[in-house]
């Protein structure tokens, strides 16, 4: 568009200057002649024109005259001259009409070239200062070239010099510049400032927009890649506008409650920063962890983040069953030695505060808060009317639920943070790009994690190598069938040794404790912690067989210590089950007895005195139930101790007396200690894992028989949360193979999901089929434990609500639901897979797509190139081609005045036949618009017209602007 | 460090806070950490610079083998000394922080990585990657063969319009799949 402008205008100047300059036509030729001025044509054309009238006026005046054949000779000579002048003005012309194409055309290349300069460099100073204000980066570039479009040329060249002038400003002083633009804007928005009623909606839509846009902005600002400087500027700016604007934009009555919108939000912006610093102040342990991070690197470190983790979890539940469960009964309750359930029996009054005793939660902390049988059956407690029976068993499922929810939620939380990364395609990259931590701080961590990348990438390209060569498959496998062989064989093996324990021990109980040694009372829990610590060793031998990649070779191990870990509670439940039929068939005893004695303390006070009970028995003697459920209770905390204790003293002995030993003997000690066999000892990420989801099943287990394990959980994670990272900071050193934490982090998560559901299986076992204990517990007097909901339900609710509850609970109802739900998660189920196998296909057709693009990028270059070949090759063909014709140009000369007879005139013709042999035009330094063949129409055509005579006749019309660009094309 | 001048404003540190991923009490450990750094005659200068190797000499960055990459890519000096003003360094903080987004995280690793600045990782690029990442040592630097594999393994994954280089975003098509990246660039005082 710009070109056009250009060109007409250029032409217009030179027909003005043809009419001012037609006097010295003379003069004018030659130089045209010398220079070849290309503005000649019509200049040229209209000379001649008046030129030949001038000529025939003279030729008509002069008619009768004698020398009506020398002025026809001279004429003749002269014309023929013109023809000639006319033929090389005409090339000439052609040729700087090609030229001046291509000048205008590079020379618009050139300046659009300087207009993207410019473009570009605008765009950086504004992002440096970014100082366009009104519109936005992006919009800002879309109007400006909308505007360039739409304006042409020369708004093109203003808008251009104003964005100079810009510059200038800017290089000056990028303070001076902002100051500037703000200036700009202001006169901008004075306007509408000065009369905000005048405004259009459509300015105000886009000052609105505008607003936002750098609202926007401000937001953004944080994830922007530029220095701090840049967007300290940025941001004061964008504030100041938007503080300045925003007021103008509500209009009347609405301006007010704009503004106070505005602030609003400003301080609610300003309260959820601070609520954001307030909660990541709140997060504890956080230094410690990062401490451990940036010596460990995030594998270790992801251990503390899991133990924090559970630590939440564990608060939780205990404020549930601390709240809601013991809280209560000990305010509103009845008091300690009111009834016989809260009552230390006689028989155990003298013993119930010795030590031994309340360690073993025996005596007076059997007799609390702590346990099932201390709570009553009272429906209702306090002046609260508390539903204590009902609370105790929401909260018991309450536990459960939450514990599931959570979970479930972080396992999916982490399924979809890692779900994109399972594809294979990055391998290198990866471990290229990220395999770096960042928090490594130590650089004994730095040392081991440089082995170990270069171990991963040794790794890699020996895998790849290997990939295409499996030789050695059948052995491998071999081997892994074998080790796995083994490894069940000593599952099987402790399995049967921990039941053939159990079943001695209670042999041994049947006998009555007190007649054997230690090693016999405690061979069960013995047996167990051996197991424990030597089984996983073993696993670890076996594992070498199988010749896994390191990970997958942690996960095999973890998972058979699992199987390992789980055969031992199971063991240990099921010895509780015993034990809890024979506090049944005990309690059948008891009740036997106790009405017996009943009756005869009946018996024995009706004959004395009729009215009232006149021997009041304390609550101590009464005889009571063994109430298992209590037991269990006891069992669970007992062995939560026992647990911590371990855990404690082989950190104790195992870290730290390791770490003291080796350190200090090493000054006295034949080899290194610290280089050599014992050396420290590393912090075993996964074995902790197991041990603390381990620790959690028990929790789940145990808590609804006794309250009070959520409360000691939460204190023992908060004791070897602080112990732990003691021990590790002083005693450890760096794993020689460091994992990332990410990858097993779901891994661990499904081990303790799988570890709630099996511990979750045996407390809803007794719950459901277990008739609770006759005299103690909130349920007691039931048939069993989850009548509460009924009883509640049918004295709480009105009578159409358990109706319809009733209703709702009849197989009738409830199955249909259950194959709902089934079907629900078959279609979910269903569903995510299509989509994952859209997502691969989608996949795929974007990488086909990406290729295609290339390829046909590529192709389109190609192309290009050739035809720019091409075009090369046809010019120089067409160049030699003309030299070669130029010997016969001669007579095209005298064909085409042949041809043109209508102009001339056919008396001419000898003449110009004559007069054209004599000067043989230089064809060669003129170009190539003189093929060797044409069509006379064309030629007569070229005559008649003299625009097209610019192209070649080889090529077609269309090519010439390809022909205008090739020779730019070639300049750039 | 209890001295006047060298406590942060109000407006700076709402202006800090809004500008970086980092909490109000970070960008004040960051400033304590800073100030700690520099000598007595110049706490009272809120442009001086630390030079990179006293940047360096902290704990946080001490073994990271790239800690010279990441102070010549955070500093603004004019002399591509790499010291850090405490705006650069607390650009840094904010990159390396938690709740960077993973553009400006790759970003920045991008600008890491390319040892030439030239915009792209060739291979000269990705050899000195690999040499960093391996260590200096005999026993853990890879064999040429071994390196010669690696790169071109590497390329054949990430180049994906096939010029022998990675560029910005095919670095970051590369990077946003990776399940670890984001937990592993991290780095806090």
């Amino acid at each position: 568009m710009p070109r056009d402008s250009l060109i007409i205008s250029e032409n217009d100047i030179d027909t003005g200057l043809d009419f001012a300059g037609e006097k010295d036509e003379d003069l004018f030729l030659q130089e045209e002649h010398k220079s070849k001025r290309h503005r000649i044509k019509r200049r040229d054309d209209d000379r001649q024109k008046r030129k030949r009238g001038n000529e025939r006026r003279k030729a008509g005046t002069r008619a009768g005259d004698g020398e009506e054949v020398l002025w026809g000779v001279a004429e003749k000579r002269e014309r023929s001259k013109r023809k000639r002048q006319k033929n090389k003005q005409e090339t000439s012309r052609r040729e700087k009409n090609e030229e001046e194409e291509v000048q205008v055309t590079s020379g618009k290349a050139a300046k659009a070239r300087k207009n993207i300069k410019n473009e570009k460099t605008r765009r950086m100073e504004k992002k440096e200062v970014e100082e366009n204000i009104e519109k936005g980066k992006k919009k800002y570039g879309s109007a400006k070239i909308g505007e360039v479009k739409e304006d042409g040329g020369k708004q093109l060249e203003k808008a251009q010099e104003v964005k100079k002038k810009k510059h200038k400003k800017v290089e000056t002083s990028s303070e001076l510049e902002t100051s500037e633009e703000d200036d700009d804007e202001e006169e901008d928005t004075e306007k509408d400032e000065v009369r905000p009623e005048c405004l259009s909606p459509e300015e105000l839509e886009k000052l609105k927009e505008a607003v936002d846009e750098r609202k926007k902005l401000i937001q953004g600002l944080r994830g922007k890649p530029w220095s701090m400087k840049k967007k300290l500027v940025t941001l004061r700016e964008s504030q100041e506008f938007v503080e300045k604007y925003e007021g103008a934009l509500g209009k009347g009555k609405g301006r007010k409650l704009y503004a106070y919108k505005v602030m609003m939000t400003k301080k609610w912006m300003k309260f959820q920063r601070d609520f954001e610093n307030f909660k990541t102040a709140c997060i504890p342990w956080e230094m410690k962890i990062k401490e451990i991070e940036s010596h460990f690197g995030s594998s270790v470190a992801s251990y503390f983040i899991f133990l924090r983790w559970m630590y939440g979890i564990n608060m939780i539940l205990f404020c549930l069953t601390f709240g809601l469960v013991m809280v209560p009964e000990a305010l509103m309750g009845r008091p300690y030695g009111s009834i016989p359930r809260k009552t230390v029996p006689r028989a155990e009054e003298a013993s119930a505060m010795d030590f031994a005793v309340l360690w073993d939660f025996g005596g007076y902390a059997q007799y609390s808060v702590l346990f099932y049988g201390f709570y009553n059956n009272q429906r209702t407690i306090g002046w609260l009317k508390f539903r204590m029976p009902l609370s105790y068993f929401l909260v018991g499922v309450g536990t459960v639920a939450y514990s599931y929810m959570v979970v479930i939620r972080t396992m999916a939380r982490n399924a979809n943070e890692s779900g994109v990364g399972d594809d294979n395609s990055f391998n290198f990259s990866w471990k290229m790009f990220t395999s770096w931590d960042y928090l490594i701080g130590n650089a004994e961590t730095a040392d081991n994690k440089f082995a170990s990348i270069t171990t991963s990438f040794k790794e890699a390209i020996l895998e790849e190598q290997e990939s295409h060569k499996d030789d050695n498959i059948h052995l491998t496998r071999f081997l892994r069938v074998l080790a796995n062989f083994l490894v069940l064989c000593c599952l099987a093996g402790s399995g049967y040794l921990i039941y053939f324990v159990v079943r001695r021990s209670q042999k041994f109980a049947l006998d009555g404790l007190e007649n054997h040694t230690w090693w016999e009372r405690n061979e069960v829990n013995m047996v167990m912690s051996l197991l424990g610590m030597f089984c996983p060793m073993l696993f670890d031998v076996i594992s070498t067989l199988e010749n896994y990649h390191p990970r997958v070779a942690l996960q095999w191990q973890l998972g058979r210590i699992f199987a390992l870990f789980l055969g031992n509670l199971y063991t240990f439940i099921i010895a509780l089950m015993d034990e809890i039929n024979l506090k049944r068939k005990e309690e059948n005893t008891v009740k036997f007895n106790i009405t017996m004695w009943e009756a005869s303390l009946y018996n024995g006070t009706v004959s004395e005195n009729s009215t009232a009970p006149p021997i009041t028995i304390q609550p101590a003697d009464v005889p009571r139930g063994p109430c298992w459920e209590t037991m269990v209770g006891q069992e669970f905390v007992r062995l939560i101790i026992s647990d911590t204790m371990t855990t404690y003293i082989t950190l104790l002995i195992g870290d730290f007396l390791r770490a003291v030993l080796v350190r200090f003997l090493n000054y006295c000690w034949c080899w290194d200690l610290e280089a050599g066999f014992p050396s420290y000892s590393e912090f075993d990420v996964s074995g902790n894992v197991l041990g603390l989801i381990f620790n959690q099943g028990m929790i789940w287990m145990g808590s609804f028989y006794a309250p009070c394990l959520p409360a000691l959980n939460v204190i023992r994670l908060h004791v070897s949360m602080y112990l732990q990272c003691w021990a590790v900071m002083c005693c450890n050193v760096p794993q020689e193979r460091v994992f990332k934490a990410s990858g097993s982090n779901n891994f661990y998560m499904a081990m303790l999901l799988v570890i709630l559901f099996l511990s979750t299986l045996p407390a809803i076992y007794t719950i459901v089929s277990i008739p609770p204990s006759f005299d103690c517990g909130p349920f007691s007097g039931k048939n069993r434990m989850f009548d509460v909901i009924h009883e509640t339900l049918e004295s709480d609710f009105p009578a159409w609500f358990s109706k319809v509850f009733s209703y709702a609970s009849n197989p009738g109802l409830v199955l249909p639901f259950i194959l709902l739900m089934v079907l629900a998660i078959y279609y979910l189920q269903s569903t995510s897979k299509s989509y994952r196998e859209a997502n691969v296909e989608l996949k795929k057709k974007l990488q086909m797509q990406n290729e295609e693009n290339k390829k046909k990028n590529k192709q389109a270059a190609l192309k290009a190139q050739m035809d720019l070949e091409a075009r090369q090759t046809a010019q120089a063909a067409e160049q030699q081609r003309n030299n070669n014709a130029s010997l016969q140009d001669q007579e095209e000369i005298v064909d085409s005045s042949y041809f043109g007879p209508d102009i001339h005139g056919s008396s001419q013709r000898p003449y110009q036949e004559k007069h054209g042999r004599i000067p043989p035009p230089p064809v060669g330094s003129q170009g190539h618009q003189m093929p060797a063949t044409r069509d006379p129409g064309s030629r007569t055509n070229n005559h008649g017209n003299h625009r097209p005579s610019g192209y070649l006749p080889g090529f077609t019309q269309q090519s010439e602007p390809r022909l205008s660009r090739v020779p730019s094309l070639q300049r750039n | 460090m209890g001295t006047t001048a060298s406590q942060l404003s109000k407006e700076s540190l709402s202006e800090y806070q809004e500008l970086t991923f980092l909490t109000k009490q970070e960008i004040l450990l960051a400033h304590k950490r800073f100030t700690e750094l520099l000598n007595k005659s110049e706490k009272g200068d809120p442009n001086v610079r630390i030079p990179m190797n006293k940047i360096n000499s902290l704990p946080e960055l001490k073994s990271n083998p790239f800690k010279d990459r990441i102070c010549c890519v955070f500093s603004t000096s004019e002399h591509k000394d790499g010291s850090l003003t405490f705006e650069d360094f607390l650009d840094l903080l904010s990159a390396f922080s938690d709740s960077a987004t993973l553009e400006i995280k790759s970003h920045y690793a991008f600008r890491i990585f390319d040892f030439d600045d030239d915009g792209t990782l060739d291979r000269s690029d990705l050899e000195k990657l690999v040499n960093c990442l391996t260590g200096e040592t005999e026993e853990t630097k890879l064999s040429p063969d071994e390196m010669r594999q690696l790169i071109s393994n590497i390329l054949e994954e990430s180049d994906i319009d096939k010029d022998g280089t990675v560029n910005l975003s095919e670095f970051q098509h590369v990077i946003s799949r990776s399940p670890d990246f984001v937990s592993s660039f991290k780095i806090v005082l």
